[in-house]
């Protein structure tokens, strides 16, 4: 069965940890990091990658537009 | 269109020669007394001609900040008003000086203050040549004295303005908008298509964005960025500065007069001298820069110096700072949409001479 | 292939999705989970999608957004407050053949720049009027907004907006949609990622209507302002919906005649 496999790059540093991609992600992929950037935010990264499915809804909502998303078909 | 002489009142002349020297917008609001300037341009229709766009905007506010966005563009825009209107028309005046944009603003200047009158005046001198909004800037300021001048000023005030970008005002008067007169008109200039460099006409891949913009939040900038306007403003002192003179060769007393109130002192002139007095006059047609250098040499010269204005007294001012105190500097003026008779002045000056 | 491994998603021939190329790289000065840049990269994306930016002049407001000309990269003219619509006329009227838009917030389209939207509206003028409605005053920090709901709280009405004494919120989208010259009023919002799809979507009609001359687009983005609000960006988002959607319901409020 063919499957779609997905993979977001979160720039760390342009991250301002504002959270509305977590919420936004359908797969609790994202969450944001105990650690902060040298802006002293918590950054965004993918907690859970093997859940995503690169749906894109992250990147899209995301103010700073510091998300890139891939995805391929697997299977 | 060819050159042409008509017979026609100052703001038409001005509407006229703004097609001629092809402007490429103008944007107004009505107000007594130059709505003639927007209504002999709406009867022209030089959009079907040269393509130049009239706008009746929505106020003045409104008005010149469309003048704002065509000179932004790189167009040949203007606006046109009387005092109250100019006053609305100050935020907008500071921004387009701030960007250092190009454009043509005309002052048919009304008696004031608030509502006023809407006869003559000239109490918007201050306003006119002190910057009038907020902030440290200048404009070029043209004071036309005949229905000539004020269509062959609408020339002269853009290409002054495209050399310096810096907004140029024609700073007229309520007598000599209304005016009769004949006037030689200039061909049509053809409408420029040139792309300025700097000009916000679409981004193409050859250069970097272009930002107008009057915004810098860096204080250490913004002081440079004044600094650099301030150079400006003494390049036009070295190098734009135009007056007229009459009979000061021998005179010993001098009226300095722009606008209407130049046009009777040339009167006020043969009268005194007619009673013996040697009076001269000194006209300043651009009231920024100021002819200050002129008057200081004239002052070694003469026994005293008179300005006569239609206000409280405001270019006075100027005189003195000119004059430096070498001699003696009084004003003579009336308000209110007054006009001095020339009978007047001269008896004015006579009290002065008397001391 | 259940081994397949980050590295070998993350390849050129598998984006999916990044931020337009017109986007700069500077980092935009908006508070964390402010809608402006999520409006500002859907802008983006649609003026590099349709290939506008040689011909796009964009005019920016005073508020949040006037140094949005650091952020996208096309030509920009920065406003007086509340002015952005009488210097679109006449860049559009001086360049007919130029794609251009004005961006302001609740302050300047709907308070000071009142006249100049309606009557801008009410010529018709071929322009995009982009408004971001988020009930506040942000860049002065938190004052009232004629936009500002009834009740609401600012620094400027700490007890609530009492519409008694202050007026009720203002709808500039319903106002401008009654006048002959909108060709096309719609509300969306950037919360979701639905919400940018079809703002998008309506940009890209802005953009169909705009080369066709059929009048002044008008697109209200509702949006949040988390430290206007007083909230984190999540919490704002959800106060928006549950009581900015209500008062000003999204989706089209005027469409043209196909």
């Amino acid at each position: 069965m063919a499957k779609i496999k997905g993979a977001v790059v979160v720039d760390r540093e342009k991250c301002k940890g504002c959270e509305v991609c977590v919420v936004t992600c359908p797969t609790e992929t994202l969450a944001l990091a105990t650690e902060v950037n040298s802006k002293g935010y918590h950054y965004s990264y993918a907690a859970n990658p093997e859940t995503c499915i690169g749906c894109s809804n992250c990147a899209v909502v995301c103010p700073d537009g510091v998300i890139t998303v891939y995805k391929v078909k697997v299977g | 269109m060819e050159k042409e002489l008509r017979l026609m009142k100052g703001n038409e002349a001005i509407a006229e020669a703004a097609i001629r020297a092809g402007a490429d917008g103008y944007f107004g609001y009505p107000i007594t007394p130059q709505s003639e300037i927007l209504e002999y341009l709406m009867e022209a229709n030089p959009q079907a001609t040269t393509g130049m766009v009239v706008l009746q905007a929505e106020s003045e506010v409104a008005a010149i900040n469309m003048v704002y966005g065509g000179a932004a563009c790189g167009k040949k825009v203007m606006t046109s008003s009387s005092s109250p209107g100019i006053s609305l028309k100050q935020e907008g005046i500071t921004y387009i000086a701030g960007a250092e944009l190009p454009c043509l603003i005309v002052n048919v200047v009304r008696g004031g203050p608030g509502l006023g009158t809407i006869q003559p005046a000239q109490s918007d001198y201050f306003q006119a040549t002190k910057g009038g909004g907020h902030g440290d800037y200048h404009l070029i300021v043209l004071a036309p004295a005949s229905v000539q001048e004020m269509a062959d000023f609408v020339e002269l005030g853009f290409d002054l303005a495209f050399k310096y970008r810096n907004p140029a005002m024609i700073l007229s008067d309520g007598a000599i908008g209304q005016m009769m007169e004949k006037v030689w008109l200039k061909p049509q200039k053809k409408r420029s298509e040139e792309i300025l460099p700097w000009a916000t006409t679409g981004k193409p891949a050859t250069r970097e964005r272009n930002i107008i913009t009057s915004l810098d939040l860096d204080p250490e900038r913004q002081e440079r960025f004044n600094l650099k306007l301030i150079a400006k403003y003494r390049e036009m002192e070295e190098k734009e500065v135009r007056f007229e003179e009459f009979m000061t060769e021998d005179a010993e007393y001098l009226f300095v007069a722009y606008g209407t109130s130049a046009r009777l002192c040339q009167k006020a002139l043969q009268l005194a001298r007619a009673e013996g007095i040697k009076a001269g006059l000194l006209r300043p047609v651009t009231l920024f820069p100021f002819p200050k250098k002129r008057l200081n040499e004239l002052a070694d010269r003469v026994k005293g110096m008179l300005a006569v204005e239609m206000s409280a007294g405001q270019m006075v001012e100027d005189v003195m700072l000119s004059v430096n105190g070498k001699t003696r500097v009084s004003h003579y003026g009336r308000m209110g949409g007054m006009i001095p008779t020339p009978e007047e002045v001269v008896e004015n000056l006579k009290s002065f001479i008397k001391g | 292939m259940a081994d397949i491994t980050f590295n070998d998603i993350i390849k050129p021939e598998n984006l999916t999705y990044k931020k337009s190329k017109l986007m700069t790289d500077n980092v935009m000065h908006y508070c964390p989970g402010c809608g402006h840049g999520t409006a500002h990269n859907v802008l983006a994306e649609v003026l590099e999608e349709e290939g506008l930016q040689e011909r796009t002049v964009g005019i920016t407001p005073v508020g949040c957004s006037v140094l949005m000309y650091n952020y996208i990269d096309v030509d920009f003219q920065e406003a007086a407050h509340g002015r952005a619509p009488a210097l679109a006329t006449a860049v559009k009227r001086l360049m007919p053949d130029k794609f251009v838009f004005t961006y302001q917030g609740d302050g300047d389209l709907a308070a000071i720049g009142t006249a100049e939207t309606i009557h801008t509206c009410n010529r018709g003028e071929n322009i995009l009027m982009l408004f971001i409605n988020n009930g506040i005053y942000g860049m002065t920090g938190g004052q009232m907004a004629p936009t500002t709901l009834p009740g609401m709280k600012s620094s400027t009405s700490p007890y609530g907006r009492d519409v008694s004494m202050m007026g009720s919120p203002i709808k500039m989208a319903d106002i401008v949609a009654m006048l002959p010259g909108t060709c096309y009023v719609t509300r969306q919002s950037v919360n979701t990622a639905a919400g940018v799809r079809k703002l998008k979507k309506a940009l890209k009609k802005a953009v169909q209507y705009q080369n066709e001359n059929r009048g002044t687009c008008f697109i209200e983005v509702v949006s949040n302002c988390p430290s206007g609000w007083k909230m984190t960006p999540v919490e704002s988002n959800k106060w928006m919906e549950e009581n900015m959607f209500p008062f000003y319901p999204l989706g089209d409020i005027k469409v043209p005649a196909e």
